[in-house]
């Protein structure tokens, strides 16, 4: 079973029926020992990393999420949820992400904000197992006003420019984060879940 | 790059869309849902469902249109008309819409749009704007183009970007129905003005609308409805069009 965690931060039920439609068990859950029993775990949202940080803590979540990903489970974060896997965001002031992955979350400078709408992966790393069977420049839907600086260039699994060359996807160990919403990117947003879901 | 989008729109009345629709090989031409997986298939970039269900009581059954339709198209869902409060942002956005659309509310209580991007989040948040050429402005309308109100949409827009809109979703009155190209001038007027994404609407008729819309007057998205309801064209046809005029367009 896949865990989908539920901080009240955005659409969850795409992300479940996404999963649904190719093939995964997929509950939508705030429940520790959901997220203990699962097999992977997903991370969604969109929104602010504050107020998401915040809702982490109230529902006592942020340690079960570093646990999970400790465990070795398949762990997968999307846009907000990839976004807070990071040490910190420069969004309103500075704020705390879960510090797994080390870098920053920083805001857009040129072209219109929010980066909305499909735009190209350029694939980086092409053993990333989320990645196969999608070609380079494929276009995925984005919806986001911040992007991602890892400060470890190598987990960068894909790239998509927009003013700059921001990190798209990242890949280490069992920790997946992508920028973009697989959930609603038609055809090739499937192909990456189900990659996902058969890890 | 950031390509430019290709918006279908669907005007639902409890639950069943309303413009006449021209799809041969449905069984059933009026179902929202039917309809969207279609321009899944072909590719459409964004799906808009405007619910212009007039009595509030039944609003629960464009829920559930959005909530089938999420369950069947993997693609992003704008759900706009008669949105009101933050609570009938929330209960679309559960359903599946991962955007809404404001116009009358926003007019009407503009601080709506800031506590509904504080809440929600800017990029879902959408402020539509129906106008008309008055003078040397636009006049911003409400309740689906039948109430005139104060507003210009040029402060308008500028100030809806400031609440915290993440687009503005334009419909030229002047130019809606007629299929004689979109309102280039108000577009172009727009996108000028906001860092914003723009989506133009009202007026679609050629092929070579869908160009000019985006390479005259700097449009993010196109939205249209009638053209691609009645086959006069097809999401391809405009695709393949643009693409060969090196306008960035999704295959």
């Amino acid at each position: 079973m896949i865990a989908i965690i539920d901080y009240g931060m955005g659409n969850l039920r795409s992300v479940q029926k996404a999963l649904e439609q190719v093939g995964a068990d997929a509950r939508i859950t705030q429940k520790a020992q959901d997220i203990h029993a699962a097999t992977k775990v997903v991370l969604p949202g969109v929104g602010a990393m504050g107020p998401a940080m915040e809702r982490l803590q109230s529902l006592n979540l942020v340690s079960v999420v570093q646990e999970a990903i400790r465990t070795g489970k398949p762990f997968l974060g999307i846009c907000l949820g990839f976004q807070l896997l990071f040490e910190q965001g420069n969004e309103g002031g500075c704020v705390s992400g879960l510090g797994i992955l080390g870098g920053s979350v920083e805001r857009f400078a040129a072209l219109k904000i929010p980066h909305m709408g499909w735009n190209q992966l350029r694939i980086q790393n092409t053993r990333c197992r989320l990645l196969q069977g999608v070609a380079e420049n494929s276009d995925v839907y984005f919806c986001h006003s911040y992007f991602v600086r890892p400060s470890d260039r190598e987990i960068i699994a894909t790239t998509t420019h927009y003013g700059i060359e921001f990190a798209s996807a990242v890949a280490i160990n069992n920790i997946y984060g992508v920028q973009f919403h697989p959930e609603k990117s038609q055809t090739i947003g499937l192909k990456i879940l189900r990659n996902f879901s058969v890890l | 790059m950031l390509t430019k989008r290709i918006i279908s729109c669907l005007d639902v009345k409890d639950g069943r869309v309303v413009k006449g629709t021209n799809f041969l090989n449905l069984r059933d031409a009026g179902d929202p849902v039917a309809i969207a997986k279609i321009y899944d298939q072909e590719q459409a970039d964004e799906i808009v469902f405007l619910d212009i269900t007039a009595s509030h009581e039944r609003r629960s059954i464009m829920l559930d249109v959005v909530r089938q339709t999420a369950e069947q198209v993997f693609m992003p869902l704008t759900v706009g008309g008669g949105i009101n409060c933050l609570e009938d942002i929330r209960e679309l956005l559960n359903a599946g819409a991962d955007k809404v659309s404001i116009n009358t509310a926003a007019v009407n209580d503009p601080d709506l749009i800031r506590r509904a991007a504080q809440r929600f989040g800017s990029q879902c948040i959408v402020v539509a704007v129906d106008a008309r050429k008055n003078g040397h402005g636009w006049q911003v309308f409400t309740h689906g183009g039948r109430t005139p109100t104060d507003k210009d949409a040029i402060p308008w827009v500028r100030e809806a970007e400031q609440l915290g809109a993440g687009e503005i979703l334009l419909t030229s009155m002047d130019y809606d129905g007629t299929k004689n190209g979109y309102d280039l001038a108000l577009t172009k007027a727009v996108c000028g003005l906001v860092n914003i994404p723009v989506i133009a609407s009202g007026g679609a008729g050629t092929l070579n609308d869908f160009y000019d819309v985006f390479h005259q007057a700097g449009a993010d998205a196109a939205l249209a409805a009638s053209v691609f309801h009645y086959r006069e064209l097809t999401i391809a046809q405009v695709k393949n069009f643009l693409r060969e005029r090196k306008v960035a367009i999704r295959p």
